[in-house]
């Protein structure tokens, strides 16, 4: 478990902001450039001192600006990724992976850090430098680094955002495949809330330098606490199986039950995402027909209005979102409770793999 | 000549008249003797003993600068602090002193009657009118070359790389040994040339700090002044190993300081 608790003020921004990672699991903190998430990491790692704040990691405080205690960076053993992986330009590839292990012959650390490149598949990587490198290969380099040190907890800014579409999707499934054998509390920061929903096990949503609301991915996109949630949530994002189904479409059976199609190609695991406004309702039992080929039956949680606009959360074996308007509230009788059948197109569902 | 041609005409004309001017005298120390009476003019007890004071000088005045200055740079570059601006300005104030200012104010600092030279000859230690001297002169000639160098040369260091070397675990001090100056190497290196150039070349603080004696604080440049009326070939030969020594200074500092453009653009 890692908490922070920080309030500060750097130029006009004032930081003002208290979020918990998980022993063993990531939090996501999502939220708009400048909106001080970053700051919170750098905190955490003792890069910065907010002018009244905590930090502590399980029971050890590794700030306390009541007691002046503040650890030193160097102490606290955080594996730290950089928005632009930081790599060392004068070291080699595998250089800069052993750069944190201590008391260890050469040969040690040599075979240690190609153990680790090995791990990320650029093991014929270890003497090249870090400018002839590719940005998905770096960030490869830059996550064996941080894990080299068996870092007591992962800090990870915006570590997909330096890279372009393609590899972003590979990159993100092996980050996730990190973050669940790492085993230690994990911050990740992002402006991006499918890739927080993706790598978070639970997300932090910051604007203005104040966490607005914290949840899992489903509860923030279903029941988002304000319009700039709702807003920045964007798409229902829910996770499944895909393989090939009939008629050249993916048939993605959901976790926790259920089906739904999509016209994109994948196999295996994904996340599906649609958008809460592609997402129409009707009353539960009645009769099929339209176009749409995904439906699924669940039961309204929460009603919000946004502005002209009514944002449904709905109780599926995945939380759902839809947004329609107030008049077809008004002529559903939609209330929390009220059984509904949502639905929407094939054409509309976005895969990710995982 | 039309128009449109006479001021392309005059920018070439001050370019041809610029590099005349400026190269004409070192051209002149090669030609005005033979070759063979320049290297002979070398083998004179006398030139050797400058030479080879200058070398030693320089290059002991160099290491005080190197080992005090890259952490003072490291200071200047990382952190800031009230009066930061006129420290800055305070350190590269040398570079633009009239060198016989700098003598002067040396004599009146460390010298016998100076206002600390005083408890610096209880402690034993004699400066003015000695090899020592001529060190001291050359360091504060010659330091803020090698500081706004090394200065330069660490703020350009990307800061998240110091910052990603405190998180894997080294200490500021190590992070500075490991991470920042070897970064920050080739803008180092550009300095310390330059600084060097600079320390051989010194003439008027020397002189009236340290004096002009043979073997002992006469430096190249000012026996190249004691022989100007008596062996004016003698004279154009240490001229002409100080135009070699410092142009090589020169280059040394455009190539490592080219280099170091490429290397933090990564």
């Amino acid at each position: 478990m890692l908490r922070v608790e920080a309030r500060t003020t750097l130029g006009a921004f004032t930081l003002d902001a208290a979020i918990e990672a998980p022993a063993g699991g990531c939090l996501a903190i999502a939220g708009p450039s400048g909106s001080g998430k970053s700051t919170l990491l750098r905190i955490a790692a003792g890069l910065l001192r907010p002018a009244a704040g905590r930090v502590t990691w399980h029971d050890e405080v590794w700030l306390d600006t009541a007691t002046r205690r503040d650890v030193a960076s160097e102490l606290r053993g955080c594996g730290y990724v950089f928005q632009d992986y930081a790599l060392f330009g004068h070291m080699q590839v595998w250089q800069n992976v052993a750069y944190g292990l201590r008391n260890l012959s050469r040969a040690e650390r040599r075979s240690r850090a190609d153990e680790l490149l090995g791990r990320f598949g650029i093991e014929d990587l270890a003497t090249a430098k870090p400018r002839t490198l590719s940005g998905g290969e770096r960030q490869r380099v830059a996550l064996a680094r941080a894990l080299a040190v068996a870092p007591r907890a992962l800090l990870l800014d915006e570590p997909l955002s330096a890279l372009d579409a393609r590899t972003r999707a590979s990159a993100s499934r092996e980050l996730a495949a990190v973050l669940r054998d790492a085993d230690v509390p994990a911050l990740l920061v992002t402006h991006d809330f499918t890739e927080a929903a993706v790598l978070g096990d639970r997300v932090a949503v910051i604007d203005g330098g104040r966490i607005v609301q914290e949840g899992t991915p489903g509860e923030l996109a279903a029941a988002p606490a304000s319009a700039f949630v709702a807003d920045f949530t964007g798409a229902v994002v829910l996770t499944g199986v895909a393989h090939a189904g009939a008629g050249g479409l993916t048939v993605v059976e959901l976790d926790g039950g259920g089906s739904a199609t999509s016209t994109d190609r994948r196999t295996g695991p994904v996340a599906l995402s649609v958008h809460p406004w592609e997402i129409s309702l009707q009353a539960a039992g009645a009769a099929g027909g339209g176009s749409a080929q995904n439906r699924l039956q669940a039961e309204v949680v929460t009603v919000t209005r946004i502005g002209n606009r009514v944002r449904v959360g709905l109780a599926a074996p995945q939380p759902l979102v839809a947004e329609i308007t107030g008049a077809a509230v008004d002529g559903l009788h939609l209330v929390p409770g009220t059984p509904v059948t949502a639905s929407w197109k094939a054409t509309a569902t976005r895969l990710v793999s995982m | 000549m039309t128009r449109g041609r006479a001021f392309p005409a005059a920018l070439f004309v001050a370019l041809v008249i610029v590099l005349a001017f400026l190269t004409l005298p070192i051209v002149a120390i090669f030609v005005r003797s033979s070759p063979g009476e320049l290297v002979a003019a070398l083998d004179d007890p006398g030139v050797l003993d400058a030479l080879w004071l200058s070398l030693r000088t320089t290059l002991i005045a160099l290491a005080i600068i190197v080992l005090v200055g890259t952490p003072a740079a490291y200071a200047l570059a990382t952190r800031s602090f009230r009066g930061k601006a006129i420290v800055t300005t305070l350190v590269e104030l040398p570079l633009v002193l009239p060198p016989a200012v700098a003598g002067i104010g040396l004599l009146a600092a460390l010298g016998p009657a100076g206002i600390v030279g005083g408890a610096i000859e209880d402690a034993g230690v004699r400066l003015a009118l000695e090899t020592a001297g001529v060190v001291v002169a050359l360091t504060f000639v010659a330091a803020p070359f090698f500081i706004r160098g090394a200065q330069v040369a660490f703020a350009s260091v990307d800061r998240t790389w110091l910052e990603a070397s405190r998180t894997l675990g080294a200490s500021e001090a190590r992070t500075f040994l490991r991470v920042a100056i070897p970064a920050a190497a080739p803008g180092m290196l550009a300095g310390l040339a330059l600084a060097w150039g600079r320390a051989v070349g010194e003439f008027g603080a020397t002189l009236i700090f340290a004096g002009s004696f043979r073997g002992r604080t006469q430096t190249a440049p000012l026996a190249i002044y004691e022989r100007l009326g008596t062996d004016f070939t003698a004279a154009l030969a240490l001229a002409a190993v100080l135009v070699v020594v410092s142009a090589s200074l020169l280059l040394t500092a455009k190539l490592v300081g080219g280099s170091q453009v490429a290397d933090v653009a990564r």
